[in-house]
């Protein structure tokens, strides 16, 4: 079993609903990436997305677009994100990581090497944005292999062929982006994700993981109440930005405002261990 | 008399279901895109065999573009190499100026089918965009055009055109400013306007079916051409040259001439300052495979698959990418595919101009002037066929800048 499925596993088991925070490797400094990963942790971070940074993140909204750019001008590319996930390592054992990016660094790095230093590292799940079903099969399987969950999209306009397919491939969650458009849009229909995470269910057991459009406690505690797991991206990296010339007040800030989604979402979705 | 020699592989039976052309091509996009690229290709499907769509669309290419365009022969021009007959394929003539606008009045009859509203473009030069903003007018549908904040600095004549149109122009300030940043912005508009939006990719790259649909429309090119060698001289030409930028007038040109194999084909890249000097954009003679904007193709990207900054003195071949078919093409032997400086195209440029009267495109001048070096390696009797893709009355003010010279 691994770390992901252990880990849903345990949330299973206490009725908690998974925190997915996101943050952009390297952003605001390289330096920074790890102590900041063990502050999410600290806040009550159950998975934690690391993003990967790329020169043209079509699918990301100005936020991440501008946190990646950030990265990238501090000479932050894939290996060095992997180097990042190995440091995270030596001190946590327990939480799963995801690195959430675009094919190219992985095509140019090529997938065997890709998977192979990704697995030594400690990663446990990959999501690869521009990677639709159709054409995640070669990588899928080597991930698979490897013991490294392949995590997909699945988008409101997603048909129910679409989702069984992404299904079929998919391990660890599946990842419900909650509205058209790019990260950190701002409309979020709780009664549409709502519906549409019924249909989902239908096609799969995998936890659901819901992202685009969750901004705080309040729409944080809502999809808690329907989904498996929140994803926090866009959110998490503006108020980065905000502090990033203080790094230790950026991780308290930051460490503050994640552990009140954290109780808004233990509360919203019934938790034992807090009740 | 006719020889054709037929080669090995069918290529009009290229791309498969999926997109692909071999390894290249395919689908790579967002979730969030794929049902609008199936419901696009569903549409497309439809209408790309329908009597009454094509009719129209030869309609319109008729009397809004002016099509058939004129095969020209260069005489003066030719006699300068000493070598083959030059002939040009004068795309100038359309319509706005370019070959752009075969492709944008065929997506445009599809998006009115589909029921759209709203298009969406992406522009370098700014030609595709005034082509989009032109049969958005004609349609009365709204036009939004995502430029490279660079680029707008550059192209302000383009730009003018396009707001008198009546379309808006978005400046993109995210990346590098350039195409490619608009095209990044063009499909984050898509996603989040899908219901309403139809988006015109101007190339020949992005996700399936635009290689394909737009491969289609610019076709229109080499099944003129070779209708005109055939009448004028009852043979094909012995070779094709047409520049590559994402290369939709090189495939338009090329692609009803790939089964005859007797048919040498070329296309130029821009090599910029010189492909030593890493600051060109030449992505097929000097870049490698990668996904970028939702195809699987040759790319300019660093060791870590970061795309980098290219450069041209011609913005329309400005791209770190290029169409999936292209490197199909190349990686199969069919056709050759070589770069020309910015110094070798402005010659080209300067004497198309003074010895034949055409001022063309600094895009098309990258044809020219390997056509240049190419003649005279080859027989007087031989004949080799220029897409002359554009007309260069956007590009004078770059030139005399470039001469020292302030209009």
């Amino acid at each position: 079993m691994n770390r992901m499925t252990r880990r849903f596993q345990e949330l299973r088991r206490t009725g908690r609903k998974a925190l997915i925070p996101y943050i952009a490797a390297g952003d605001p400094h390289p330096d920074q990436t790890v102590p900041m990963l063990h502050t999410l942790v600290q806040a009550g971070a159950d998975i934690i997305e690391l993003g990967v940074p790329f020169s043209d993140p079509m699918a990301d909204g100005p936020i991440i677009q501008k946190a990646c750019e950030r990265a990238l001008a501090q000479g932050m590319s894939l290996r060095r994100v992997l180097e990042l996930v190995r440091a995270f390592r030596r001190s946590d054992m327990e939480t799963p990581l995801v690195l959430m990016g675009y094919l190219n660094p992985i095509e140019s790095m090529g997938y065997d090497a890709f998977v192979a230093d990704a697995s030594e590292a400690g990663v446990d799940g990959v999501l690869t944005v521009d990677l639709p079903p159709e054409e995640a099969p070669e990588l899928a399987e080597r991930l698979i292999a490897a013991d490294i969950d392949p995590i997909f999209l699945l988008a409101p306009t997603s048909s129910i062929e679409r989702v069984r397919r992404a299904a079929e491939l998919a391990r660890g969650y599946l990842y419900y982006v909650s509205l058209k458009g790019v990260t950190g849009s701002a409309a979020l229909n709780v009664a549409e994700v709502t519906e549409k995470l019924a249909m989902i269910r239908t096609c799969t057991d995998l936890p659901l993981g819901v992202g685009f459009g969750i901004k705080d406690p309040l729409t944080a505690a809502a999809i808690a109440q329907v989904a498996d797991a929140v994803v926090i991206g866009s959110a998490l990296v503006s108020r980065m930005a905000e502090w990033a010339d203080d790094p230790e007040r950026m991780r308290r800030e930051v460490g503050a405002w994640l552990s009140a989604i954290r109780q808004a979402m233990s509360v919203a979705s019934g938790e034992r261990a807090v009740l | 008399m006719v020889r054709v020699m037929h080669s090995p592989v069918n290529f009009s039976q290229f791309p498969d279901q999926g997109g692909h052309f071999g390894r290249y091509g395919g689908r790579f996009v967002a979730e969030t895109l794929m049902e609008a690229l199936h419901e696009l290709n569903e549409a497309w499907r439809d209408c790309r065999h329908d009597p009454d769509f094509l009719a129209e669309l030869d309609a319109d290419l008729a009397r809004y573009v002016g099509r058939p365009s004129p095969l020209y022969h260069a005489e003066r021009w030719s006699r300068r190499f000493g070598g083959a007959q030059i002939y040009l394929k004068r795309e100038d003539l359309n319509h706005t100026g370019a070959h752009k606008i075969n492709n944008t009045v065929g997506q445009g009859l599809l998006a009115k089918r589909m029921g759209k509203t709203r298009l969406i473009a992406e522009t370098g030069a700014g030609q595709h965009g005034v082509a989009s903003a032109t049969v958005a007018a004609r349609l009365g549908m709204k036009c939004v055009v995502y430029m490279g904040a660079e680029d707008i600095q550059r192209q302000a004549i383009n730009v003018y055109r396009m707001r008198l149109l009546g379309a808006e122009v978005e400046p993109v300030t995210s990346g590098s400013r350039t195409l490619k940043d608009a095209l990044n912005e063009a499909l984050r508009d898509w996603v989040a306007n899908v219901d309403d939006t139809f988006y015109m990719i101007g190339t020949v790259a992005g996700p399936h079916p635009y290689p394909l649909m737009v491969r289609e429309f610019q076709a229109v090119i080499g099944r003129e051409t070779r209708e005109q060698m055939l009448a004028e001289h009852g043979c094909l030409p012995d070779a094709l040259v047409a520049c590559v930028g994402g290369g939709s007038n090189a495939i338009g040109l090329f692609h009803p001439f790939l089964n005859d194999s007797e048919v040498a084909i070329y296309g130029v890249e821009a090599a910029g300052f010189g492909l030593d000097t890493g600051r060109h954009a030449a992505t097929l003679c000097a870049g490698r495979p990668g996904v970028l904007h939702g195809n699987r193709t040759y790319l300019l990207n660093d060791d870590n698959g970061q795309i980098i900054e290219t450069h041209s003195v011609s913005a329309g071949l400005d791209y770190p990418g290029v169409g999936p078919e292209h490197a199909w093409l190349k990686d199969i032997g069919r056709a050759q595919y070589v770069a020309v400086t910015d110094a070798e195209a402005l010659r080209a440029f300067h004497d198309l101009t003074r010895i034949e009267g055409i001022i063309p495109a600094l895009e098309s001048s990258h044809a020219l002037a390997y056509a240049a070096q190419l003649a005279p390696t080859m027989r007087s009797d031989q004949r080799i066929v220029v897409n002359l893709s554009g007309r260069g009355d956007k590009d004078i003010y770059t030139v005399a800048a470039l001469d020292g010279i302030q209009l």
